[in-house]
């Protein structure tokens, strides 16, 4: 019996990917919360970007919003979006791009389009944002996502984001300048792409994970790494970071806003 | 363009947004115009093709109140709560008309009103690498580069008949200044043919601000003062975002009986944009 949970175990393990003063693309969601607990403990120089044009942001609570006001406040400065995705991201200046998702297929392409067919789906999901050109230029991209058989799916129904795209080189050959997808961090461990095939492969167990719970909950044969690293758990000063961290968020989304006169 | 004018909300509404028009309210979180939207609903357009990145709540209204017939957009849902469920509704089931998608990321829709206002008739990115947004949607082309042959993805312009904003101030003679996030607002006005903006206050002299833009008043065709004009969503320096309102939505938007009700309570049922927050007041 763990004194953690696998969402926050998640976390931490993102949050350990990053390194400091990098120049990091960030997501709202678990991708916040894991950029934000990096600088929070090892990485205080981590540089945050939002799509929102608010770069080099310092939030004290998590944003709700991808253009939260706590994310303009505590910028370093803040720019157009035009600017964001043409002077930053297309231009080469972003390091690591956060993804999540509603599917991932074994090459690390990302559908959060649509389940179902485009002109007929049975749901409607958000749709691309900035995902698309995050995942083409961001110099790698971290994917984020809950593993189950109707998220982790052989088959995409809707490719919104390339990774390797079908894999043995085949992103290579494309127009995308990043190098696509680094690892895939999900409720059980890590998925890191096989050099030669790009086929994600089981690399990484969390304490209390096993292969079986792994390979059951993805919708392909999963590959396994010939040997499997055992991440540590979240460290007391993780884990209390993090959840001091949500405790503010929760205060302060929950703040009565006054309403203008 | 025809000289700018000090007006009211409704005014501005009644003569610059048609039937059929191609509108679009810009505000990337921030500075979202939700009274126009709320006065656009009010006066009952129909057929308009919405144009905006993220949809946000106020397309959400917009939509399910039967404005729109087709949207152009990169982004539709609530931002960190989940589904815009007006909009699926409208996707999935045609209700309460169904609504054609032209469908963009956020990079390629940035690049269309670049385009747009500097009147050329694309814009051009390396861009859409890999997606299936390029089958789905017949706009998005490519073009060779003539200098190097690479293949580079192309968006038409957008050019909106009327773009509105919300901003924190303007002055008499129709300059307006905003500042904060800017998201596209800057593209999106310059790229329409008329420009209608609320604001916070208007004032003798706009102040100086940091990272703050100014639309001067020749490329403005009416301005109306709207305090709290952008609630739920904020504006920098005057009020914040109502997080519990956008965590609120996601049950109010839910069904379709429910959500009528709320927009005839508070938004039919008020006459304007101060009616409509004393009416969230009385409610709370």
């Amino acid at each position: 019996m763990s004194d953690w949970t696998r969402d926050e175990m998640m976390t931490v393990a993102a949050a350990r990917l990053l390194w400091d003063r990098c120049v990091c693309f960030v997501g709202i969601g678990l991708p916040s919360a894991a950029c934000n607990l990096a600088r929070l403990t090892h990485a205080p120089e981590i540089v945050l970007i939002y799509e929102s044009g608010t770069l080099g942001t310092r939030p004290q609570v998590l944003p709700l919003s991808i253009g939260d006001g706590e994310l303009a406040e505590t910028a370093a400065c803040v720019i157009p979006l035009p600017e964001v995705f043409s002077y930053y991201l297309q231009a080469g200046r972003v390091d690591v791009g956060f993804l999540g998702a509603a599917q991932v297929d074994r090459h690390g392409n990302l559908n959060s389009t649509v389940v179902g067919a485009y002109g007929a789906p049975v749901t409607r999901l958000p749709g691309a944002g900035g995902a698309p050109e995050i995942a083409a230029h961001a110099r790698q991209t971290f994917v984020m996502l809950k593993a189950t058989r109707r998220s982790f799916v052989g088959k995409l129904d809707f490719c919104t984001s390339a990774g390797f795209l079908e894999g043995r080189g085949a992103r290579a050959s494309t127009t995308a300048r990043g190098g696509g997808p680094r690892a895939v961090i999900t409720d059980f461990g890590l998925l890191e792409p096989d050099p030669q095939s790009e086929e994600l492969t089981l690399t990484a167990l969390y304490q209390g994970a096993t292969v079986d719970e792994a390979r059951n909950a993805v919708g392909w044969p999963l590959a396994v790494a010939a040997s499997i690293t055992s991440i540590a758990p979240p460290s007391t000063l993780e884990l209390d970071t993090l959840r001091a961290l949500h405790a503010r968020t929760r205060e302060a989304h929950s703040r009565p806003v006054q309403l203008p006169a | 363009m025809s000289p700018p004018k000090v007006t009211t909300l409704a005014e501005a509404i009644a003569r610059h947004v048609t039937d059929g028009a191609c509108v679009a309210l810009e505000g990337f979180t921030h500075l979202i115009p939700f009274a126009a939207g709320h006065e656009i609903i009010r006066q009952g357009r129909r057929g308009l093709h919405l144009v905006r990145m993220t949809p946000d709540l106020v397309y959400d209204q917009m939509i399910g109140m039967g404005c729109a017939n087709r949207l152009t957009f990169s982004w539709g849902g609530n931002p960190g709560v989940g589904s815009l469920h007006r909009l699926r509704d409208a996707v999935e089931h045609g209700w309460p008309a169904p609504l054609e998608l032209d469908e963009h990321t956020h990079a390629g829709m940035a690049a269309a009103y670049c385009a747009g206002a500097a009147r050329l008739p694309f814009g051009v990115l390396r861009g859409y690498i890999g997606t299936d947004l390029v089958a789905a949607n017949p706009r998005v082309r490519s073009v060779e580069c003539p200098y190097t042959g690479e293949r580079l993805a192309t968006v038409p312009a957008i050019n909106p008949d009327v773009t509105i904003l919300h901003a924190q101030r303007a002055d008499r003679q129709g300059n307006v200044a905003l500042h904060g996030i800017l998201g596209a607002q800057r593209e999106a006005a310059l790229a329409a043919r008329a420009l209608v903006v609320t604001v916070e206050e208007i004032v003798e002299e706009i102040p100086p601000a940091m990272n703050g833009i100014v639309l001067p008043h020749w490329v403005v065709s009416a301005v109306a003062r709207c305090p709290g004009g952008a609630y739920p969503a904020y504006a920098q320096g005057c009020y914040a975002r109502d997080n519990a309102f956008y965590q609120r939505w996601d049950a109010i938007a839910r069904e379709r009986d429910g959500f009528r009700a709320w927009m005839d309570r508070h938004v039919l049922g008020s006459r304007d944009h101060a009616e409509f927050l004393a009416s969230l007041r009385e409610a709370a």
